[in-house]
C-alpha cells in the first residue's frame, strides 16, 4: 500500500482533503485533524506510530508535516495542515498518540504553532522567555549572520 | 499522636545539568517519595544549536560537518543519513564501491557506538569505570581504524554527497580482519563481567519495563524499540545502501526491561562484526566517488529519509526551493522520542534506578538538542 | 597519678598509632588506585616518584593548601564536627588491634566488643555530614548510610559472637592464643561466619558494592558531596583507616592474627591485613552496585538467618 493508496482511503471518508501536486502528501483541513489523526490510528489503516512532527515557513502560511508509519502493515504516510501564519492554531494529537508532545513542544517552540489542548505547551529547546520564534524565516536577532 | 497527622514531604531533587550520570547537559526535576520515584519532570535544550536555522544558511555541502555534531559518537552514521537525504532528493546514485565502503565506517561506527552505551550503562549501574574502560581500549581500536580512514578520531566529517571523502587507503581490510579477529573474543569478556553477574541480573531484569504498544506509540527506535519485542530494523525492512546483501539477524528483546535493551545492543555488536565481515568480502575494485558538482542546486521537492543509526532512526526531512541552500531542513533524532519515555518509565522506581533506565535508553544530548 | 614518664609513654604511643594511621591510610590509598587501574588497562600514577608512590602526599599538600568552602545555608556546628566524628572513631578504635605478641596499646578485656562499639559511633558523622551539608544528595547519602549500617550491624556481630563461643574471651590477645592450634577460619561454622562477616563489613564501611551512600552515579558523592579540602580528606583517610580496621579484626578473629612461622609477628599481621583489604578492592572495582532495597532484604533476608543459624550450629557443635 503506497501513500496514494492511503489518500484515496482517506478521501473516501473525507472528501474534503487533497493530494499536493509534487509530494504526494495529503493535505488535510485544520478542522479535521483530530479526526484524520483517530481515523488513520484505528483499525481500517492501523498507523499506530507517530514518526515525526516538523513544519515549514512557506511565508504566506506554515506547513505543518505529520509523518505517520503503521508497524503492521509497513507503510508509511505523510500528512501535510496548512496553517494561516498570523494564526497558527492547530487541535493536538497528544491523545492519539504520546509521542506527538514532544515534538508538538518543539514546533511551537521553533515555529510558533499553538496546539489546543496540549497539556504542557512550553517551550522545549529555548530558554522559556525567549522571544519570537527562530526558525520562522522573518526571525530576527542581532546574533544571527547570514552566510551566502 | 494519630497517623493521619504524620504527614510526609516530597523531596525535589535537581539532577543536572551538572551530574556525573545524565549523558551530557540533561536536567532532571524528581520529585522523590524517599528513595522511590513519584514524577520526573525532563527539561533539554541546554545543547541547543540550532542546527536546523544554521542549515537553511548553509549549502548542502557545507552542512556535512554540522552532522558530526549531531550524535558524536556515531557521525559515520550522521553523515550518512544526511548524505543519503541529499542524494534521495536529488535522484543521485552512489558507485557500489562507495556504497560498500559506507556500510563498513557506518558498521564499525555502530559498535564504537554501542560500546560506549554498554560501557557507561555498567558505569551507571555502580560498576565503577572497570568496564567502561575494557569498552573504550576496544572503541579505540575503531576510532584508530577510521583516523588512518579520514584523519580524525571523533567528527569525521567522511561521506560526501555522491560517494565519499577519500577512497579506503591501503591495507586496511587486513586491519579490520584483525580487529573482527581481535573483538570476537572480547565480547564473551563483557558477557563473563556483566552478563552473569548476579548483581547486574537483579539490577537489570524487570526494572523499566517498556511495553511494545507504549514503545510503539512514543514513537521509540533503534535498539530501545527492538528490546520490547518489535521486529524492526531499517537495515532489514527498508534496506538502503547494500545492506540487502548481507546476511545478519535482527536481535528483539521480549520484556522490554533495562537487561533486554543491554542484551539487544550486545548481540548487535556481533550482527555488526558480521556484517563488516561480509562487505569486506565483497567489496568490488572501483572508483569510490562521482562527482555531484561543487554547487549543489536540487529541484524544488520535499525528501524525507531515515536511516538506521545506533540510537535509532535518524531522519532528515528536506525541503528544497531549487536554491544552493535548503529551504528547510528538519532532523528527526531518535534520542528526541527515547527521552520522552523516560517520565514514564521511572514513575515508581528507585532513584537509583533512574540513572540506570536514563542509561539503558542510550540517549545523546547533541542530537535531542541539535 | 599521672606520672611524666607514663605521660611520655602515652604520647609517643599516641604519636606512633597516628603516624601508622596516616601512612597505612596514604598507603592504601596509593594502593587502590594502582590495583584499579591495572583491573581497568590503565597505570594509574606514575609522575610522582617511583610508580607514583608519593602520589598521595602530593595530594594531601593539595587537599591542605585548598580553600575551605563553606556552602552558604549548612548547619555550622554540625557541619564543622561531622568530619572528626567520622575520624575520631576510626582512630580509637586502633587502641585495641593486636599487632604483634606484645604491640598492642591496650589489651582490654572487651577488646572486641569495644571496637566494634566504638567503630559503629562512625556512623553519627555521616549522618551528620548529609544533614548539616543542606545538600539533598548528602541527605539522601546519609539517610542510606544509617539504615544500612544499623541493619548490618546485626549478621556483623553475630558472626562475632561465634568466633567468641570458640574463643572463650572478648579479649583480642586471647582470640589469637586460642588460634595456636588452628586458625578459626578452617572451622566450617567459623568459615561460614568469616563470609558473613566480610560482606557486612564491607557494607559498614560503605565500601562497593554497597557504597550506596556516596554512589557517584545516583547521588554524586552522596555525604561528603559539599566538602573539600581537608575536610573532605578526613573523610577519606576515616574511610581508608575503617577499611584497615575491618580488616585487621578479620585477620585477628579468622586468620591468626600475629601468629605464623619464621616471619615475625606483625609482618604476618600486615600480610594478613592487607590481603583481605586486596581482596575488597578486586570486588570494588568489578562488581555493579546493588540497589538500596536490595542491600535491605540482603541483610535482612539472608545474611542474619545464615549467621543465626549458624551461631546455632556453632553452640550445638560446642556443647557436644
Amino acid at each position: 500500500m503506497r501513500q496514494s493508496k492511503v489518500f484515496e482511503l482517506i478521501k473516501l471518508k473525507f472528501p474534503q482533503v487533497s493530494e499536493e501536486d509534487l509530494t504526494k502528501a495529503v493535505i488535510v483541513p485544520q478542522e479535521l485533524l483530530p479526526a484524520v489523526a483517530n481515523y488513520l490510528k484505528g483499525q481500517d489503516l492501523s498507523f499506530d506510530n507517530l514518526h515525526c512532527i516538523t513544519a515549514v515557513d512557506r511565508l504566506e502560511r506554515i506547513e505543518l508535516v505529520y509523518i505517520f508509519y503503521s508497524f503492521k502493515n509497513r507503510q508509511q504516510a505523510i500528512v501535510k495542515v496548512y496553517l494561516p501564519i498570523d494564526a497558527a492554531e492547530v487541535e493536538s494529537l497528544t491523545k492519539f498518540y504520546r509521542s506527538a508532545d514532544w515534538f508538538e513542544r518543539e514546533v511551537y517552540d521553533l515555529f510558533g504553532v499553538k496546539f489546543l489542548n496540549h497539556p504542557n505547551l512550553a517551550r522545549i529547546l529555548n530558554p522559556q522567555d525567549w522571544k519570537g520564534y527562530p526558525l520562522r524565516k522573518n526571525y530576527t536577532n542581532p546574533n544571527l549572520i547570514r552566510k551566502p | 499522636m494519630k497517623m493521619s497527622n504524620m504527614h510526609s514531604e516530597q523531596l525535589c531533587v535537581n539532577m543536572g545539568p551538572q551530574h556525573p550520570s545524565t549523558h551530557g547537559v540533561l536536567y532532571l526535576d524528581l520529585r522523590l517519595d524517599g528513595e522511590e520515584v513519584v514524577d520526573c519532570i525532563t527539561h533539554i535544550g541546554y545543547l541547543h544549536r540550532s542546527m536546523e536555522k544554521i542549515a537553511e544558511n548553509r549549502t548542502y555541502t557545507q552542512f556535512i560537518p554540522f552532522t558530526d555534531r549531531l550524535d558524536y559518537v556515531a557521525s559515520m552514521n550522521n553523515n550518512l543519513a544526511y548524505v543519503l537525504a541529499v542524494e534521495k532528493l536529488l535522484n543521485l546514485d552512489v558507485p557500489e564501491r562507495a556504497k560498500y565502503i559506507r556500510v563498513i565506517v557506518a558498521e564499525l561506527n555502530r559498535i564504537a557506538s554501542h560500546l560506549l552505551a554498554i560501557g557507561t550503562f555498567a558505569q551507571d549501574l555502580g560498576a565503577f569505570a572497570t568496564p567502561l574502560f575494557y569498552c573504550f581500549r576496544e572503541r579505540e581500536k575503531v576510532i584508530e581504524i577510521f583516523d588512518e580512514v579520514c584523519g580524525n578520531r571523533l567528527t569525521y566529517n567522511y561521506m560526501r554527497i555522491g560517494g565519499v571523502q577519500f577512497d579506503l587507503p591501503e591495507g586496511i581490510d587486513r586491519r579490520i580482519k584483525d580487529f573482527i579477529k581481535y573483538m570476537r573474543p572480547k565480547i564473551n569478556d563483557y558477557e563473563g563481567l556483566l552478563t552473569n553477574n548476579p548483581i547486574f541480573l537483579e539490577r537489570t531484569k524487570n526494572i523499566g519495563i517498556l511495553s511494545k504498544e507504549t514503545a510503539i506509540n512514543y514513537s521509540i527506535t533503534g535498539p530501545n524499540l527492538r528490546a520490547s519485542g518489535v521486529q524492526w530494523d531499517l537495515r532489514k525492512d527498508e534496506p538502503y545502501l547494500v545492506y540487502d546483501k548481507f546476511e545478519f539477524a535482527i536481535p528483539t528483546g521480549k520484556n522490554g526491561d533495562m537487561w533486554d535493551r543491554y542484551r539487544v545492543r550486545m548481540d548487535e555488536l556481533s550482527q555488526s562484526l558480521k556484517i563488516i565481515e561480509q562487505a569486506i568480502a565483497g567489496i568490488p575494485e572501483a572508483q569510490a566517488t562521482v562527482k555531484a558538482g561543487r554547487m549543489i542546486k536540487p529541484a524544488a521537492g520535499e525528501v524525507y529519509f531515515r536511516a538506521e543509526s545506533p540510537r535509532g532512526e535518524l531522519g532528515f526531512y528536506i525541503v528544497s526551493d531549487g536554491s544552493v541552500n535548503p529551504y528547510r531542513l528538519k532532523i528527526r533524532a531518535p534520542s528526541f522520542s527515547n527521552l520522552a519515555v523516560l517520565r514514564e518509565l521511572v514513575k515508581g522506581v528507585k532513584v537509583a534506578d533512574v540513572v540506570g533506565i536514563l542509561g539503558s535508553l542510550d540517549i545523546l544530548m547533541g542530537e535531542i538538542d541539535r | 597519678m599521672v606520672t611524666l614518664s607514663s605521660l611520655i609513654v602515652m604520647v609517643l604511643v599516641v604519636s606512633a598509632v597516628l603516624g601508622f594511621i596516616s601512612a597505612s591510610a596514604m598507603f592504601l590509598i596509593w594502593w587502590e588506585r594502582k590495583v584499579s587501574a591495572h583491573i581497568q588497562t590503565r597505570f594509574g600514577p606514575m609522575r610522582v616518584g617511583w610508580h607514583g608512590v608519593l602520589q598521595p602526599i602530593a595530594d594531601a599538600i593539595k587537599l591542605l593548601c585548598k580553600e575551605d568552602i563553606v556552602p552558604v545555608g549548612v548547619d555550622k556546628w554540625v557541619w564543622w564536627l561531622a568530619p572528626f566524628f567520622v575520624t575520631v572513631p576510626a582512630v580509637m578504635a586502633f587502641v585495641a588491634i593486636p599487632f604483634g605478641k606484645n604491640l598492642i596499646v591496650q589489651d582490654l578485656n572487651l577488646g572486641i566488643l569495644y571496637i566494634i562499639a566504638i567503630t559503629s559511633t562512625g556512623i553519627f558523622g555521616i549522618f551528620m555530614a548529609g544533614w548539616g551539608s543542606n545538600n539533598k544528595y548528602s541527605l539522601l547519602g546519609g539517610m542510606r548510610s544509617a539504615a544500612q549500617i544499623i541493619s548490618y550491624e546485626i549478621p556483623l556481630l553475630i558472626s562475632i559472637i561465634t568466633v567468641l563461643l570458640f574463643s572463650g574471651s572478648l579479649s583480642m590477645q586471647k582470640i589469637v592464643t586460642a588460634q595456636a592450634k588452628y586458625w578459626f577460619i578452617l572451622n566450617p561454622s567459623l568459615f561460614v561466619a568469616f563470609f558473613v562477616y566480610i560482606i557486612s563489613a564491607t557494607a559498614e564501611v560503605n565500601r562497593a558494592p554497597f557504597d550506596l551512600p556516596e554512589a557517584e552515579s545516583e547521588l554524586v558523592a552522596g555525604f561528603h558531596t559539599e566538602y573539600s579540602g581537608m575536610k573532605f580528606a578526613m573523610f577519606f583517610i576515616a574511610e581508608y583507616t575503617n577499611m584497615f580496621t575491618i580488616s585487621a579484626i578479620a585477620a585477628t578473629l579468622f586468620l591468626g592474627g600475629w601468629r605464623g612461622p619464621l616471619l615475625p609477628g606483625p609482618v604476618w599481621f600486615l600480610i594478613k591485613t592487607y590481603t583481605i583489604i586486596f581482596v575488597l578492592m578486586w570486588v570494588r572495582w568489578t562488581f555493579p552496585r546493588v540497589r538500596v532495597d536490595q542491600l535491605m532484604g540482603f541483610a535482612w533476608k539472608v545474611l542474619t538467618p545464615i549467621s543465626l543459624v549458624n551461631l546455632i550450629i556453632a553452640g550445638w557443635f560446642i556443647l557436644k
